[in-house]
């Protein structure tokens, strides 16, 4: 019995490797200074879909949301394992907060055929681990969150153990359904060199469109777009095309989309300067450690 | 979504497994005390289950002007669909302008569930609730009296402040441990809602087969003292002075996650953005360098003592005693100081 799955990834600025300059002096994140990455628990949602893939057969599709670039992280998939890539990108897009996030993608979700949903518990720059259990909600369907084991897979029922923070919980679920995984449910594989070899020309549309762009500054509208066709047909023939949806492609229902469709605002951003206290250096000597004790004693710190 | 209400209350998940409440939701009506107080209005404490209804009293006691209890056999066990109904069902019924759930396993599967079906706003893990104005400059108009949900972002980078002025409830998650644990009173009055809500089993989509629940090894949280070890402590061998240290001021071991990825010590101890956020009378940080990720999870100590070698080392940003020097010549001479007092 073979499954599909359609796993929902996220390009994320590494906030591991914030730097100065990551910040501006405004207290906004200067994203450009950030590598951007495949988000940690994303590739943890992909393995878990190969590898049902790998047990069972069905196809892993891959989808994400976010700028052109974010095409980056659709071909590292493509390199793992995955059959098909899709990137939804559109400004109308922009500034959505996770609600609306969720809506667009299950926009896009409900146009595959699937019958398991994969999401990382959370992305590294929001931390908020909330797009998985909102997108469920919008399909309809049951989700299991913070995935560490997939148990059982038989008759269209699945069995998996969850991490439940402190402790843990084995259940049981029809399909179909949304699991979010967690860093420790295993090891992401690394990309297979003939895939990479294969998946490396692999460009969506708005790739095409850009890269043409820069090689004729000369040319006239009329004529990128007759070079785009073409280049996008021979792709698409060489099975190489990456899916590229719009809003209007989804259907979606602009008032639930971007900044009008996000309840949530920011109100005010700031960087974290941890102030210097009224403090003192103790000399490292028995006579320093012991007048701070003191002290520590007499103000009744230590009781 | 339901419209802006400024009399609605303000609203608390109490989260209890097996009847019995967790901190988090106590925590949390000590935080919906205060908002409630500055908005002039009434606070909620929404209470599902089976055969929890002994459980009302003490939310009262922490705060609670209504508790709305929910009981039903099926909702014995917590389960993500079954709880978002019976809290979508209350929402519309009642309106409260603030709901806040906490950001525990159980409180970050339900909310975003909730949000979703409500189609309100919801902020994740956040650290202070403040209630505030927000001027939009754009609309030319002031949105007075909202709730301010004040959280970290960016692993920690920046803190960010959101605000939901046209889709309401206003909902936020709030991290464990952050709000300091209201003094229960015990003569306080409330009023106990029972609430009869329509259950099915199309509810009911997960079967739980097993589940283990294990109290936490430590109580980083409740303890008066930390004291906590990082990298620079060097083995799980050296880890000793740490526990020496701690034991000797009657306190918790706390640990960077570098620490715990490295052996020194069980997760259960780690402190920071991932860990355990603890706000101790006295933080001592040895062999610690001070990621930014750490500090967000022992900054708000009332005094702090970090000890490393390195000058430089972030923690001294954010001490108020600092020793520059080798730990392993320090550490044995704060024991011996602590034992000579007594």
């Amino acid at each position: 019995m073979a499954y599909n799955c359609v796993v929902a990834i996220k390009q994320v600025p590494d906030t591991k490797r914030i730097t100065g300059e990551a910040m501006n002096a405004d207290g906004t994140v200067n994203r450009g200074a950030l590598p951007a990455v495949f988000n940690p628990e994303d590739l943890n949602a992909l393995e878990l879909a190969l590898d049902i893939k790998d047990k069972f057969g069905g196809k892993v599709t891959v989808i994400t949301m976010g700028l052109p670039a974010a095409s980056t992280v659709l071909r590292e998939a493509l390199y793992r394992g995955a059959d098909d890539a899709i990137l939804i990108t559109d400004r109308k897009a922009a500034a959505s907060d996770t609600l609306a996030t969720s809506y667009i993608l299950s926009c896009a979700v409900k146009k595959l055929d699937y019958d398991i949903v994969l999401c990382g518990r959370q992305a590294i720059d929001g931390d908020t681990a909330q797009v998985g259990p909102q997108m469920a909600e919008k399909l309809g369907i049951p989700q299991v969150t913070y995935i560490e084991e997939l148990l059982t897979m038989e008759n269209r029922h699945l069995s998996a153990r969850r991490n439940i923070g402190n402790g843990w919980q084995e259940i049981k679920c029809k399909l179909p359904v949304l699991m979010t995984v967690i860093d420790e449910a295993n090891e992401p594989r690394v990309p297979v060199a003939i895939k990479l070899m294969k998946y490396k020309k692999a460009r969506t549309p708005i790739e095409i469109q850009m890269q043409l762009k820069k090689e004729n500054p000369n040319a006239s509208d009329a004529e990128l777009k007759q070079l785009a066709d073409m280049k996008i047909a021979e792709l698409a023939k060489q099975g190489l095309l990456i899916k590229q949806w719009d809003l209007n492609e989804l259907q979606a229902d602009m008032q639930w989309c971007g900044r009008d469709g996000s309840p949530t605002k920011v109100h005010r951003i700031q960087s974290v300067v941890l102030t210097a206290r009224e403090s003192k250096t103790v000399e490292a000597s028995e006579q320093g450690i012991t007048d701070m004790i003191h002290e520590l004693i007499t103000d009744k710190t230590i009781s | 979504m339901i419209s802006v209400n400024p009399k609605g209350e303000v609203w608390v998940f109490a989260e209890q497994h097996e009847g019995k409440l967790e901190d988090i939701g106590l925590e949390l009506l000590g935080r919906a005390r205060m908002l409630g107080d500055q908005l002039g209005v009434k606070v909620g404490a929404v209470l599902i289950g089976d055969n929890i209804k002994g459980l009302a009293q003490k939310l009262v006691h922490y705060g609670a002007d209504k508790v709305y209890v929910v009981q039903h056999p099926l909702l014995g066990h917590y389960q993500t669909n079954s709880y978002s109904k019976v809290i979508y069902d209350l929402v519309h019924k009642y309106q409260p302008q603030i709901m806040i759930y906490g950001a525990s396993s159980c409180g970050r599967d339900l909310a975003p569930r909730v949000a979703s079906a409500v189609k309100a706003g919801l902020t994740a893990d956040c650290t202070d609730l403040q209630i505030g104005d927000h001027e939009n400059k754009s609309e030319g108009k002031t949105y007075n009296n909202l709730l301010l949900q004040i959280r970290p972002a960016f692993g920690g980078n920046i803190i960010a402040t959101i605000i939901n002025y046209d889709r309401w409830p206003q909902m936020a998650t709030v991290r464990e441990g952050v709000m300091p644990m209201p003094e229960p009173v015990v003569t306080r009055k409330g009023e106990i809602v029972e609430e009869q809500i329509q259950i099915g089993k199309e509810e009911l989509p997960i079967e739980i087969l097993r589940e283990h629940r294990q109290p936490k090894k430590v109580n980083l949280k409740a303890s008066r003292i930390v004291v906590a070890g990082g990298a620079g402590v060097g083995s799980k061998e050296n880890f000793r002075l740490i526990w020496d240290l701690a034991n000797s001021l009657g306190a918790a071991p706390g640990a960077t996650r570098a620490a715990v990825d490295l052996g020194f010590i069980d997760r259960d101890y780690q402190v920071g953005q991932t860990g355990t956020t603890v706000r101790p009378s006295l933080y001592i940080a040895i062999g610690i360098s001070g990621a930014i990720q750490h500090q967000a999870g022992m900054a708000e100590s009332q005094k702090i003592i970090a000890i490393n070698s390195d000058p430089q080392a972030p923690i001294f940003d954010v001490a108020h005693y600092k020793i520059v020097g080798d730990l392993n010549d320090i550490v044995p001479k704060m024991i011996k100081a602590i034992k000579a007092r007594v």
